[in-house]
């Protein structure tokens, strides 16, 4: 194979280049460059100008392609954005089983095309709403789920043999699972049919989320044994979306976002493979999950690293023959920590700004933040402004009538290149500690993603980096936005209800069905059939979860700043 | 010889949520002013926060919440530490919490509440304006 360019052209382009430094000198002089240093969010330090002379090694089968070939630099699936739009999936949730159900048809009906649902804190940490722990938090920042019942109230009129399902869930991913797999027996409809997402990533909670419950290491066994059930008994499922998001939120650089993230694809994957799974019977189903951040071209250049990285990892590494495992299928969300407080209607065109950078980037779902999700849980009214911001760039701006249009960018490729190469180095500094169990217990991305969110922080607050609104254009009279407020009395009426379908429950069924759970996670059986039965029998997700508890033991947060 | 002593901070994470994020900044720009720090880590209950902060004998316990629980966990650290007779530690606070909520916090006993956008410094500053070292040497 050879190069794109002919060599012959670089003779003639030093000469073109020499000119206009020359020229570009004089510029200067009477009047000097605009910043001292021009960088990314990620300060990421930018050239003036990008020709050939940066990508002079490209090679366009090698490191471009067409999309559906591998590297997939360009997408995963030969047709992309000409064959099927991005499914466009707003994360929801808010109050009760019912408020949610109530959002979720709302989205629906405004053209929504996939569900994704967000948990209340207790149930993200595996705990019932009548936990002591969950005192002031039911159904502030997402659904709260205790029982079966909810998970049924929560998908009532949807569905969900035809629409997939993202669940944002990662301690007790097993159990939501359950619950959902449990609601589509009991309409009816065969588990090899339903599809979705649940996230189940706990690595990164570890890194970077901080919703935990059991020590890493029996964290991942628990994944494995849902990697496991998945490919058998759950061939649509996504059963882990390995997730950069929450990486890039607590204040990492885009490329760390990048090499985390596919790190803990590789510990996962290797997991998996010491079971004695094979490769290609599950590497299928690994889904990701990435940030796009503000800056434009570093995310853009982020999706095609994140592809060709992922691709190569699969066949080099794993050995894997499936060209579907080598596909990184991801979505995006837009990133939240970019929005502001202040001024808040700006956030809608940071959001558009991102979003358009996730769909250049061949994202396979989205979720555009609202412009008040930096106050509170979205109004319907804000959240469908984000939704209809996807439409438009789906359906007026006309980006997706070509396949990867910045393909090609001089810019855009060396961007590409270099962060697939810092992005090595790091995840080879992870291979050296021992993979990324052992990075964690060193707590070296921790410390890593602390050290860039303070540097990011200071940036800001010495005014060298622009945040309109905050340290820059700043007004003194905020335009008042209306700020969705959760029910106080919520959580009584919640509690209620848990309590009641306790009493009712048949109380030997459950309480075999937990030792079923717990025999499962101490003799090493697959949890997954035990969880579902004992979901059935309406053990509440606490109850599982304490057995989780039990017998794995809590991880309990080291507070390292 | 005895003087005042170096203040001393804890900056606490109360309640489920995860979002360490601004704690931990904050933690560390305390440090770097020359404070005493203290970091509670995630997942701490009101209760567990008024006992550390009392055995740690700070003088100020800075609250960080992001997931709207802030209208039950500030004011119940406050409450609590009114019952130990330990209502001398300042507590402010930080996070997500919308301005509607703010007037009901500071007659709470919160005393001053930062929201997103507030530079460090002004967090910083606010410290040495309003905190004094309850102990001596």
């Amino acid at each position: 194979m050879s190069g794109l360019f002919d060599k012959k052209i670089f003779d003639d382009l030093r000469a073109s280049r020499e000119k206009w430094e020359q020229e570009l000198k004089k510029a200067f002089d009477a009047r000097p460059e605009r910043l001292e240093r021009f960088a990314t969010v990620s300060d990421q330090e930018i050239e003036r100008i990008y020709t050939p002379e940066q990508v002079r090694e490209l090679d366009f089968q090698r490191d471009i392609g067409f999309p559906g070939q591998f590297p997939f630099t360009r997408g995963c699936q030969p047709s992309m954005y000409r064959g099927r739009l991005w499914t466009m999936r707003m994360f929801a949730g808010l109050g009760t089983a019912k408020d949610t159900n109530e959002r979720f048809h709302h989205l629906v009906k405004a053209g929504q095309t996939g569900l994704s649902t967000a948990f209340d804190m207790p149930t993200l940490m595996g705990y019932d709403s009548d936990s002591p722990k969950a005192r002031g938090e039911c159904g502030k920042c997402g659904v709260a789920i205790d029982t079966l019942v909810d998970m049924e109230d929560l998908f009532e009129g949807l569905p969900i043999d035809r629409i997939t399902t993202s669940m944002t869930i990662n301690p007790p991913a097993s159990v939501i699972w359950a619950m959902y797999i449990a609601v589509a027996e009991n309409r009816g409809i065969d588990r090899r049919i339903i599809g979705g997402t649940i996230q189940n990533d706990m690595l990164k909670e570890f890194i970077a989320q901080k919703t935990f419950m059991c020590p890493p290491e029996p964290s991942v066994r628990v994944i494995t044994d849902t990697v496991e059930f998945g490919t058998r008994e759950v061939p649509r499922w996504n059963t882990i979306s390995i997730s950069g998001y929450h990486i890039r939120e607590a204040g990492s650089t885009a490329v760390q976002e990048l090499a985390f993230t596919l790190a803990d694809g590789i510990a996962y994957t290797q997991a998996a493979v010491d079971r004695g799974l094979d490769v290609d019977d599950f590497a299928p189903r690994f889904s990701f999950f990435f940030n796009s951040h503000l800056d434009f071209f570093e995310e853009i250049a982020k999706f095609r690293a994140a592809r060709r990285m992922w691709a190569k990892i699969m066949k080099e590494r794993f050995s894997a023959k499936n060209p579907r495992s080598w596909w990184l299928r991801f979505h995006t969300q837009t990133a939240g920590c970019s929005l502001t407080a202040q001024q808040p209607y700006n956030n809608v065109v940071r959001t558009a700004l991102e979003a358009l950078a996730a769909v250049l980037g061949g994202t396979q779902s989205l979720h555009t933040n609202s412009l008040d999700e930096v106050l509170a849980i979205p109004t319907e009214e804000a959240a469908t402004i984000a939704l209809r911001t996807q439409q438009i760039i789906a359906e007026e701006s006309g980006v997706g009538n070509t396949i990867d249009p910045l393909g090609g960018s001089f810019f855009v490729e060396a961007l590409t290149n270099r962060m697939e190469e810092e992005a090595f180095e790091i995840i080879h500094k992870i291979d050296d500690m021992g993979g990324m169990l052992a990075a964690i217990e060193r707590h070296y991305p921790q410390q890593e993603i602390a050290d860039a969110a303070y540097h990011y922080q200071r940036q800001i607050d010495e005014g060298k980096r622009t945040v309109v609104g905050v340290n820059k254009y700043v007004t003194e009279e905020e335009i008042p936005v209306e700020v969705l407020e959760i029910d106080e009395e919520l959580e009584k009426i919640q509690i209620e209800k848990t309590n009641r379908i306790k009493n009712e429950r048949d109380q030997v069924r459950v309480r075999e069905c937990l030792e079923q759970v717990g025999g499962a996670c101490s003799g090493g059986g697959n949890v997954m059939e035990p969880v579902i039965a004992a979901v059935k029998a309406h053990a509440t997700l606490q109850e599982v979860c304490d057995v989780y508890r039990r017998v794995f033991g809590e991880y309990r947060d080291p507070g390292i700043y | 010889m005895t003087g005042k002593r170096r203040i001393r901070i804890m900056v606490a994470k109360p309640g489920l949520d995860g979002h360490d994020r601004g704690a931990r900044i904050i933690a560390r720009a305390y440090r770097d002013a020359g404070y005493e720090v203290v970091y509670t880590g995630l997942h701490q209950t009101p209760e567990e926060i008024v006992e550390a902060a009392i055995q740690e004998d700070v003088d100020m316990i800075g609250l960080s919440s992001l997931a709207g629980a802030h209208n039950y966990l500030f004011p119940r650290t406050v409450e609590l530490l009114k019952e130990k007779g330990a209502d001398d530690i300042v507590v402010c606070g930080g996070g997500i919490i919308p301005d509607e909520d703010i007037p009901t916090l500071k007659a709470a006993g919160i005393r001053e509440i930062f929201t997103p956008g507030t530079p460090l410094d002004v967090i910083v500053k606010w410290v040495a304006d309003n905190v004094e070292p309850r102990g001596e040497y």
